[in-house]
């Protein structure tokens, strides 16, 4: 604790290499998030609206994959990319968008996982009316996502959760170079093995109170919808 | 008016879950004209009669058809639950949205929209949430949605269950206008006071099979069926009745 002082310094002085790797650490998860949404929801949705041969064990699957570590996650990521990989010769690895990827794969069956299961709840709902009502199955579809986005808020929160404080994915696919792939849980890991405590405090600090800084504008924004929305 | 939907016939129709029976070789015809009401007690069949001639849900024997046409895509028909579900959103998105799923131009929309809040009495409610308003309000943001459809046979499942009796009588007045208008009403109901109140003709239903059809004048001055006379007399009518 000798060391916060000076990680609070470290952060009024708005440290270019340490916003620097805020704000490429940002931009990454963000990133993943939106990838992830992109997929992830359409998925979801499907998933939860549909039925078909194997539903229960793809679900079975979804879940499971919530769960899945990270360090695995990039070593796939890093042999797909790898020079010699079946992605190699895009030149991705050891950069932000290996990250990205990486990221992505991650948190996207989170998102598809409690996509689906709010839009089955929703659906199970909203069924008779909307079916009474004679809209199509993809206009059914469109009500749900619409009618459910504060939950699915909620769910990209989670993926942010997630991709925010990973560290082993991309560490792997990202390198931890200076200046170009070192996000904030990347650098936390080599500044404590380097012994740079007031560094690796102030980004531990600046990580959390981001975390703390989605998570309430959500907050916020979910209880302004609920209050007019219902 | 062209009625399209009309009339609505079923034919020996049933629907079975497993082993049991929930309605039982039904056969009734609904036509123009005052209300029809389905009557009977509770888990007599009379709400899965109601999703069959919605189209929701097809028998597993027999057949039905609306105005000739077994098309089963709900073009001119509309229904109100028994527990109507309201979007997440104000009444005015509630209402709004079912217009938009009618051939309501865009333009026209928000003048429809003040002529329904008007005549189901929530103007003063539209930018509330749907889904905090009362029960007999909810109800009348579902009946605003039905009547958005502009149907020519609303289908109502038991439209004042749980409600007080001034949300009753206000729910009761919508459907009356409706039906003086010219709007074909099939609801169903265990109420016999509010099915004399409303309806012109009625089919009993009691354990998954029709007991009797007849006028409104007919069954409750001169009912033949010793079940409905049982009904009327305030009997308690269970499963176990033959």
């Amino acid at each position: 604790m000798m060391e916060e002082p000076s990680a609070w310094r470290l952060i009024a002085s708005a440290d270019p290499a340490l916003f620097g790797i805020v704000y490429l650490s940002l931009k990454i998860s963000l990133s993943a998030v939106v990838a992830a949404g992109l997929m992830g929801f359409p998925l979801g949705a499907l998933l939860a609206f549909t039925s078909f041969p194997g539903r229960g064990a793809l679900i079975v699957l979804t879940n499971a994959f919530m769960g899945l570590p990270p360090v695995v996650v990039g070593l796939c990521v890093f042999l797909a990319l790898s020079r010699s990989g079946p992605l190699g010769s895009l030149g991705l690895l050891f950069t932000p968008t290996a990250m990205i990827i990486a990221q992505a794969i991650l948190i996207t069956p989170i998102i598809v996982a409690l996509t689906r299961q709010t839009i089955e709840d929703l659906w199970s709902e909203y069924r008779n009316e909307l079916l009474a009502m004679g809209l199509s199955p993809l206009g059914c579809l469109l009500t749900l996502l619409y009618d459910a986005r504060i939950s699915l808020l909620t769910t990209l929160l989670a993926g942010f959760g997630r991709a925010a404080a990973e560290v082993g994915a991309v560490m792997i696919v990202g390198g931890n170079i200076e200046g170009f792939t070192r996000t904030m849980t990347t650098a936390i890991a080599l500044e404590t093995s380097k012994g740079d405590l007031p560094l690796a405090m102030s980004l531990g600090l600046l990580l959390i109170l981001i975390v703390i800084g989605v998570n309430a504008s959500t907050w916020l924004l979910s209880a302004l919808a609920r209050r007019r929305m219902g | 008016m062209a009625i399209a939907n009309l009339p609505l016939i079923l034919r020996n129709v049933s629907y079975r879950v497993g082993e049991q029976k929930l309605l039982d070789d039904v056969s009734l015809t609904v036509s123009s004209g005052a209300p029809t009401a389905i009557l009977g007690p509770n888990g007599a069949g009379k709400s899965t009669l109601l999703h069959i001639a919605m189209g929701l849900m097809r028998p597993t024997s027999g057949s039905i058809s609306w105005g000739g046409c077994s098309e089963t895509t709900p073009h001119r028909r509309a229904i109100v639950f028994q527990r109507p579900v309201m979007l997440r959103r104000t009444v005015r998105g509630n209402i709004i949205f079912a217009l938009a799923q009618t051939d309501c131009p865009a333009e026209a929309r928000e003048g429809r929209l003040q002529s329904l809040l008007e005549k189901v009495g929530l103007t003063a409610l539209a930018d509330r949430p749907a889904r905090r308003l009362s029960g007999g309000e909810q109800k009348r943001v579902a009946l605003a949605r039905a009547l958005a459809r502009d149907p020519d046979l609303l289908l109502l499942d038991e439209p004042t269950a749980d409600l007080d009796p001034a949300a009753t009588r206000a729910v009761e007045a919508i459907i009356a206008d409706a039906a003086a208008a010219g709007m074909k009403i099939l609801m169903v109901s265990h109420d016999a006071a509010q099915v004399r109140r409303l309806a012109g003709d009625i089919h009993f239903l009691v354990n998954s099979r029709l007991r009797e059809s007849a006028s409104a004048a007919t069954f409750f001055s001169e009912t033949a069926s010793p079940l409905a006379q049982s009904f009327l007399r305030g009997d308690l009518l269970t499963e176990t009745t033959p």
